[in-house]
């Protein structure tokens, strides 16, 4: 699904991504953990197209897309949310998710003034799609609040709400637990799982919520100093020595 | 006759607030809606005013045109014009950041006024281009005055009806979200740099066209006219003490603004000679001096941007932060 060969970030002097290897699997949920610093955001910018490699290559569905823009990426099915919310603060909640889905005939200048008809059609297929979204984030009741009132939690859930407003087939979510209360968290768990096992999403995390990453992902990435320290099963990465010592600084101890 | 004087000047003033609301419309699909600092409104109010003189004037010596088209064709060129003007401009400039746009768009309204004062080929330099019907210039003063209003009024409808329409469509959702967060927005499949294009030339097309209104309204053009203190921040004043982010409240501006600069030079000139001369730059201080208020106590206008799309079971509208 996407293969990741020796992808390099410099930062003009500092590497925050060096010599980054691996592939992630179809239908898989990978984990990408590592301590602050480690490149795990950086990663993601590169393989979203928000930032471009200093060297290395970025192949998905078996085509080179490292040279390709943020929004190209979307079309081909790969959708990202981001660590600090990204949300269109004065668009309403219910408005954040309908912008979503791609190629909507309104989108054109003149399907809005000669094609008025086939622009409504559309917008309430994504009106109902939306706010069934929006119900089963609980936040329904916030539909025609403007996104930017919102809490920080509810930023983090409309924005796992606008991937599933679109078809993906890769899903790259940026600590989706951050600020999320508990109960929700659980909930949220089901959901990418059932996102998984039904629409058949590939989703990369980045998390620091143990229990999350345990529940969820096989295999595990621990990253360090911009590149994979150790790749496999949570348990085997939990107990590995290198992991402990990346995380602490020290060889002893325990970590998760 | 004093009454008849004040409705003239009502109508005077009518025209004049269509055409200015013409440009705050403009300037609210850039800078409303999409983000787009443009400083350089005169210029594509130039471009509008020039092209539609040219195409319906009767042919003329020694300079281009013109064309003797009845005027609907020169308010379409126009329009047309400050469209094809507008796309090399936005396809470099628009990857700038918001404040770099405004600087470089000042400097090419600038480098446009400067073409068109020194190229009689194309415009008669500094002479301007006279004698450009007047839509309705045929009837008896008042009459024809009345006449263009409704004509101008019909136009600022007819603009409102589609800039609305837009706004209120996908299309507006997108621009806005793009306004609100870029990055979100391409992570979200949206081509940014086409769509922000598209609202830059679609807001100077609407330029171009009051341009075009306004020469047709003075029969004539010259580069005095392409005045950047009263064509492009005049405008930004309309827009920003109207509300930006708000069709209805960039009409207002333009109401509230061009009544109180109109009506200050009223006053002004009736002043003793020798202080009527100096009053005029406290008129512009007057203009700074508002600006200012309203963005310290109301910086989101008299009229602030509305909730939009489906608003069943509309919360609080308040802006945050």
């Amino acid at each position: 699904m996407l293969e990741l060969d020796q992808l390099v970030m410099d930062f003009g002097g500092f590497k925050a991504v060096n010599g980054c290897t691996f592939r992630v699997e179809a239908n898989s949920i990978t984990g990408l953990i590592g301590p602050n610093g480690a490149g795990k955001t950086t990663l993601f910018n590169l393989i979203a197209g928000a930032l471009h490699p200093t060297s290395g290559a970025i192949r998905f569905q078996g085509e080179d897309v490292t040279s390709l823009a943020s929004h190209q990426l979307f079309h081909k099915g790969l959708v990202r949310t981001f660590q600090i919310p990204h949300e269109f603060h004065k668009l309403t909640a219910l408005e954040n998710l309908m912008m979503v889905p791609p190629s909507q005939p309104g989108e054109s200048l003149f399907a809005n003034w000669v094609a008025w008809g086939r622009v409504k059609t559309s917008e309430n297929d994504v009106e109902r799609k939306a706010y069934e979204t929006l119900d089963f984030l609980e936040l329904s009741h916030v539909a025609h609040e403007r996104a930017g009132n919102l809490s920080g939690g509810q930023k983090k859930l409309l924005e796992l709400g606008r991937t599933m407003m679109t078809d993906a087939k890769l899903v790259l979510l940026d600590e989706p637990a951050a600020g999320v209360n508990r109960t929700l968290l659980r909930k949220l768990e089901t959901k990418i799982d059932i996102l998984n096992k039904e629409r058949g999403y590939t989703f990369v995390l980045i998390e620091h919520d143990m229990e999350m990453i345990e529940k969820l992902c096989d295999p595990v990435v621990c990253m360090a100093e911009g590149r994979v320290l150790i790749e496999g099963d949570f348990q085997t990465v939990r107990s590995d020595p290198q992991v402990l010592e990346a995380y602490l600084g020290e060889t002893t101890g325990d970590a998760a | 006759m004093e009454f008849l004087g004040l409705v003239n000047y009502a109508l005077f003033m009518g025209i004049f607030i269509c055409i200015y609301a013409l440009l705050a419309l403009g300037l609210n699909i850039q800078w409303g809606f999409a983000g787009l600092f443009n400083a350089g409104i005169a210029g594509f109010f130039a471009v509008g005013a020039y092209t539609s003189a040219i195409v319906s004037t009767p042919p003329a010596d020694g300079r281009l045109g013109g064309f003797d088209l009845h005027f609907v064709f020169g308010w379409i060129a126009a329009m047309l014009a400050a469209a094809l003007v507008a796309w090399p401009i936005g396809k470099i400039c628009l990857r700038f950041r918001s404040d770099y746009l405004a600087i470089a768009s000042i400097g090419i309204a600038e480098i446009i006024r400067l073409v068109i004062k020194s190229e009689p080929v194309l415009t008669n330099g500094a002479r301007g281009i006279s004698s450009i019907p007047r839509p309705a210039g045929d009837l008896a003063y008042m009459e024809s005055q009345i006449a263009y209003l409704i004509i101008v009024l019909a136009v600022l409808i007819a603009a409102y009806v589609l800039v609305e329409r837009q706004f209120n469509a996908p299309w507006g959702r997108m621009m806005r979200a793009i306004r609100d967060n870029e990055d979100a927005a391409k992570a979200m499949g949206k081509d940014v740099e086409f769509r922000r294009l598209e609202a830059f030339i679609f807001g100077a097309a609407l330029m171009g066209l009051g341009g075009a209104l306004f020469a047709h309204f003075n029969r004539s053009i010259t580069p005095e006219a392409i005045d950047p203190m009263v064509a492009t921040f005049l405008i930004w004043i309309m827009l920003i003490l109207g509300g930006s982010g708000n069709n209805r409240g960039a009409i207002l501006g333009a109401a509230v603004v061009w009544i109180i600069w109109s009506v200050s030079e009223i006053a002004t000139d009736r002043l003793p000679h020798e202080y009527a001369v100096q009053a005029k730059y406290i008129r512009l201080f007057l203009i700074g001096l508002m600006l200012q208020l309203v963005l310290r106590f109301r910086p989101e206008g008299l009229l602030p941007e509305p909730l939009r799309g489906d608003q069943r079971a509309t919360k609080s509208g308040a802006d945050p932060r």
